[in-house]
């Protein structure tokens, strides 16, 4: 199978747990990633932005409506919008928040299942929130691989947890394993 | 031959249903969905149908064909766009220190509020004119696709609770009063003062097929579009530029871009950041 979308969903104490995991991705991994990771409508443009991209060589950005879709490429769900994605675009929203949480990780997660199937990942880190669960639970239902950060090396356990309850993971794993399980998917595909 | 009974997978089903929907609706009530961006929409019709406690779009269609009060109410699901007053304070800010100053070298001018939904953009720039002593030689055009909405924005009555909210918006604005002198809190919300909208004339346009109805100064639209898929993106551009006096200046949201439009070449950044164009030739 060829990973195409991995979508990474963080809530409280997401930051950390989201630099980590990009830091031990090698480029062997090349999908498209796209970070969904809540924070409140004020919070400093660009920021997040900049932060992660200390973490990473890949081109961290926040897309903007209708923006062409890269592979190799880290895009953050901008604040206040909700992420969706479509055909070879991104597409944007301002419905009312899901969750709570504007950007919302269901919202962005339901989306990718629709237009990646199979051929998206999806990763719920830590969270005090229940976002996140429904949308890996879709993304699982159309094929895709469903991954969820071992609750006890969670900074907060109670989403990672909440997704396990939802679906049938793949793996649940600390964030370093995380990397290298990413890293074996990639490396089947070279193989096959 | 056999016929792929069930090649298909379900996926492909349901986009073949929202499309006979929205060509259905275009037919039946002359509304036209049918170049709304496609993750956005589907989301939408997934909260009509379950409100109306139905599975499947089909079983959506056939209410919606067959009840104008199901049609109402997805209507309002497709239309209403969530805002906020003030949304994007620094966006106000940019307004005020930016567009103002120009607005102020015309003895009179024009705003279109395009996709107005339930107001809160339009009493937003109406404080600001205000309080830039605009007001009297200024006329702000409020539109929405939806006549209900249209009705609701020219009300001028938000949620009580949100006021906490557009308070703090108001002030990283730059706001110069106290937010409250604006509003009288009632039991059914808060009611904003009528004088901020003598000037204002609410109407209902449709940017998918109306025309272009006045030449404007100023033509806001922001976070309307980001719900239409490129196509009909361009075509809106157009409208705009089409609706735009030279030097006029096109407002639109924090993420949206004229990167991706025909119309790129024909405005100048005024402020890049919080997206405000300027139409140069």
């Amino acid at each position: 199978m060829n990973y195409d979308m991995i979508a990474i969903g963080a809530s409280w104490g997401g930051l950390h747990a989201i630099g980590t995991l990009l830091e031990g991705l090698v480029s062997a991994v090349d999908a498209t990633i796209v970070v969904v990771q809540h924070r409140g409508p004020q919070s400093q443009r660009g920021l997040l932005e900049l932060l992660l991209q200390e973490h990473v060589d890949r081109r961290v950005s926040e897309p903007e409506d209708k923006e062409p879709i890269e592979r190799s490429h880290v895009y953050v769900a901008p604040a206040d919008y909700h992420l969706l994605v479509e055909r070879r675009h991104f597409a944007l929203s301002v419905e009312e928040r899901v969750n709570y949480a504007r950007p919302s990780i269901d919202v962005f997660f339901q989306s990718a299942a629709e237009a990646y199937g199979a051929r998206a990942i999806g990763i719920v880190l830590t969270g005090a929130n229940v976002d996140g669960a429904a949308g890996l639970a879709a993304i699982k239902a159309r094929g895709g691989v469903a991954i969820v950060q071992d609750p006890g090396t969670a900074a907060r356990a109670t989403m990672p947890q909440a997704a396990i309850a939802a679906t049938a993971a793949d793996a649940v794993l600390p964030l370093e394993e995380i990397s290298r399980f990413l890293e074996g998917l990639s490396s089947q595909v070279s193989a096959s | 031959m056999a016929l792929p009974l069930d090649g298909r997978p379900e996926l492909d089903l349901e986009q073949l249903e929202i499309e006979l929907l929205l060509e259905a609706i275009y037919r039946r009530y002359g509304f036209d969905f049918r170049d709304y961006a496609p993750a956005s929409l589907r989301r939408r019709l997934h909260r009509r149908m379950s409100g109306e406690r139905v599975e499947t779009v089909s079983a959506l269609q056939e209410l919606v064909l067959h009840d104008p009060a199901v049609m109402e109410r997805l209507l309002l699901d497709l239309s209403v766009n969530v805002t906020a007053m003030f949304r994007d304070p620094s966006f106000f800010h940019a307004f005020r220190s930016k567009v103002v100053p120009l607005l102020k070298t015309y003895p009179f001018t024009r705003v279109w509020v395009a996709g107005c939904s339930t107001g809160e953009e339009v009493y937003s720039l109406a404080i600001l004119l205000v309080e830039e002593g605009l007001e009297e030689r200024t006329r702000v055009y409020a539109t929405d696709i939806n006549q209900a909405v249209v009705d609701q924005a020219r009300l001028g009555v938000f949620p009580l609770e949100k006021m906490q909210e557009y308070t703090q918006n108001y002030i990283r604005a730059g706001g110069m009063r106290a937010f409250s002198e604006y509003y009288v809190a009632r039991y059914d919300g808060a009611r904003f003062a009528r004088t901020l909208v003598d000037n204002v004339v609410f109407a209902q346009h449709n940017l998918a097929s109306d025309a272009a109805f006045n030449e404007f100064h100023v033509v806001s639209c922001r976070n309307v579009m980001i719900y239409f898929d490129r196509p009909l993106q361009e075509h809106v551009h157009n409208l705009f530029y089409e609706s735009l006096a030279m030097f006029g200046v096109l407002a639109l949201g924090q993420k949206e871009t004229i990167r991706f439009s025909p119309r790129e070449e024909s405005y100048e950044g005024l402020d890049l950041a919080e997206k405000l164009y300027r139409k140069i030739r």
